[in-house]
C-alpha cells in the first residue's frame, strides 16, 4: 500500500512540476495575473486612499468585502472549536494540589479543607506537576507589554508597511497566549475571561460590518468609506484611509479573541480549569 | 536575489516537510512544521510578498505551533502509524 502511495505521489508531483513549466515568468509584467486590474490598484491605489502600502489598500478597501467574510470565517472557527470541544461538566474531585513557593512543597487539600487564597505564598497548581520556574515568569512579565505594544503597532502602522489586522491581531492573541504558558491556563483566564473573548470576538466582527453598513447608511455602497468624510471632518480619500483603520481594529480584536478561544478550549479539553 | 539562498532554503523546506511527516514523536513533528513554516516566511520574503510573510511568521510559526502542541498535550504523544 505504501508503495502505491509513494508511486501516486511521485506521479502527481511530476505532473504538477510539468504543469508549473507552462506559467509565466516570476514577474512577468504581461502576465495575465499582473495585466487584469492590478495596474489600476498600482497607479491609482495611492491618489484613491491615499494608503501607501497596495497590500492593505487592496485587502480593506477594494476588496473589502472578502476580507469581512475572511473575518467572519475565522469567527465561526472560533465559535465551532467553542460548540466542539466545550464541557461544562464538573469533573474535579474536591481536593486541590497548592504549592507553597517559599519551601516548593506541595499541599494536597481535600474537599473539606480550607482553601489557601493565592497569594505570593500560595499558588494553585494542577494535576501535571509544573515546576515553579521564576525566571521564565519573570520574562514573561516583562516581555508581554511589548509584544502587545508591538501589536498594537502592526494594527496601526498597515497603512505604511507590511501588518494589519490579522498579523497584529495574531501576536495580541500570542501575548495572551505566551502568559498562559508561562504561568497557567486558570490565571490567563482570571485576567481575561471566556466570556469577554467570545464578546470581543463578535464585537470585532460587528466593528467590521457595522462601517460597512454605515457608510450604506451614508448614502454610498457598502464598505465604501468615503461615505463617511463627513462624520470624520476629512476629505473623501483621507477617510478611505481612516475607514480601512477602523476595519483593521476590528479585525484585530476579532482575531486576537479567536486566537485566544482556541488555545482555551484545545489546552483544556474544553474544561477551562487545568492546561498547559 | 540570491540564488543559491533560494536554493538552501527550499532544499531546508523539502527536507522538514518529509521529517515532519516521517518523524514518530508528534511533539517533533509539531516542531518541525513550525521551522518548516519560518523557512516558508523567508521564501515569501525572499519573493517580495513581506504581508504574507508576516502572516506566515505569525499564524504559521507562531500560533499554530502552539495550537499543535496543546493539541499533543491533550491526546497521545506518540503516532500510531
Amino acid at each position: 500500500m505504501k508503495v502505491i502511495g509513494l508511486i501516486l505521489v511521485v506521479i502527481l508531483g511530476s505532473v504538477l512540476v510539468y504543469g508549473s513549466l507552462e506559467f509565466p515568468p516570476w514577474g512577468d509584467p504581461t502576465s495575465p495575473a499582473s495585466s487584469h486590474v492590478s495596474p489600476y490598484y498600482i497607479e491609482k491605489a495611492v491618489e484613491d486612499t491615499s494608503v501607501p502600502n497596495l497590500v492593505t489598500a487592496v485587502l480593506a478597501d477594494y476588496r473589502g468585502y472578502d476580507t469581512m467574510f475572511e473575518t467572519i470565517v475565522i469567527f465561526a472557527a472560533g465559535i465551532a472549536c467553542i460548540v466542539l470541544l466545550r464541557t461544562f461538566k464538573k469533573t474535579e474531585s474536591g481536593s486541590r494540589l497548592y504549592r507553597h513557593i517559599p519551601t516548593g512543597i506541595t499541599l494536597k487539600i481535600e474537599k473539606k479543607g480550607r482553601f489557601p487564597e493565592d497569594s505570593v505564598v500560595f499558588e494553585r497548581i494542577d494535576s501535571h506537576w509544573v515546576p515553579h520556574d521564576l525566571i521564565v515568569q519573570t520574562t514573561c512579565r516583562m516581555i508581554v507589554p511589548f509584544i502587545q505594544i508591538f501589536a498594537l503597532y502592526v494594527i496601526a502602522h498597515g497603512h505604511h508597511s507590511p501588518g494589519g489586522g490579522f498579523q497584529g491581531g495574531v501576536i495580541l492573541g500570542a501575548a495572551m497566549i505566551i502568559y498562559a504558558i508561562a504561568f497557567n491556563l486558570r490565571s490567563a483566564i482570571r485576567r481575561m475571561s471566556e466570556r469577554s473573548t467570545v464578546m470581543l470576538s463578535s464585537l470585532g466582527v460587528f466593528i467590521y460590518a457595522g462601517t460597512g453598513a454605515l457608510c450604506m447608511l451614508l448614502g454610498l455602497n457598502y464598505l465604501d468609506y468615503s461615505a463617511m468624510a463627513g462624520l470624520l471632518g476629512v476629505d473623501p480619500v483621507t477617510a478611505r484611509s481612516h475607514g480601512i483603520l477602523i476595519v483593521e481594529i476590528g479585525v484585530g480584536i476579532a482575531v486576537m479573541a479567536v486566537m485566544v478561544t482556541l488555545y482555551y478550549n484545545l489546552a483544556s479539553a474544553g474544561r477551562h480549569d487545568e492546561g498547559l | 536575489m540570491i540564488w543559491q539562498i533560494e536554493i538552501v532554503i527550499l532544499i531546508i523546506v523539502i527536507i522538514l516537510a518529509v521529517g515532519a511527516l516521517s518523524v514518530k514523536d508528534l511533539l517533533g513533528a509539531a516542531t518541525l512544521f513550525g521551522a518548516y513554516s519560518f523557512m516558508m516566511c523567508l521564501l515569501w520574503a525572499i519573493m517580495g510578498a513581506v504581508d504574507v510573510a508576516f502572516t506566515e511568521a505569525s499564524v504559521g510559526a507562531g500560533v499554530s505551533t502552539v495550537m499543535f502542541v496543546a493539541a499533543v498535550f491533550r491526546t497521545s504523544r506518540r503516532t500510531q502509524d
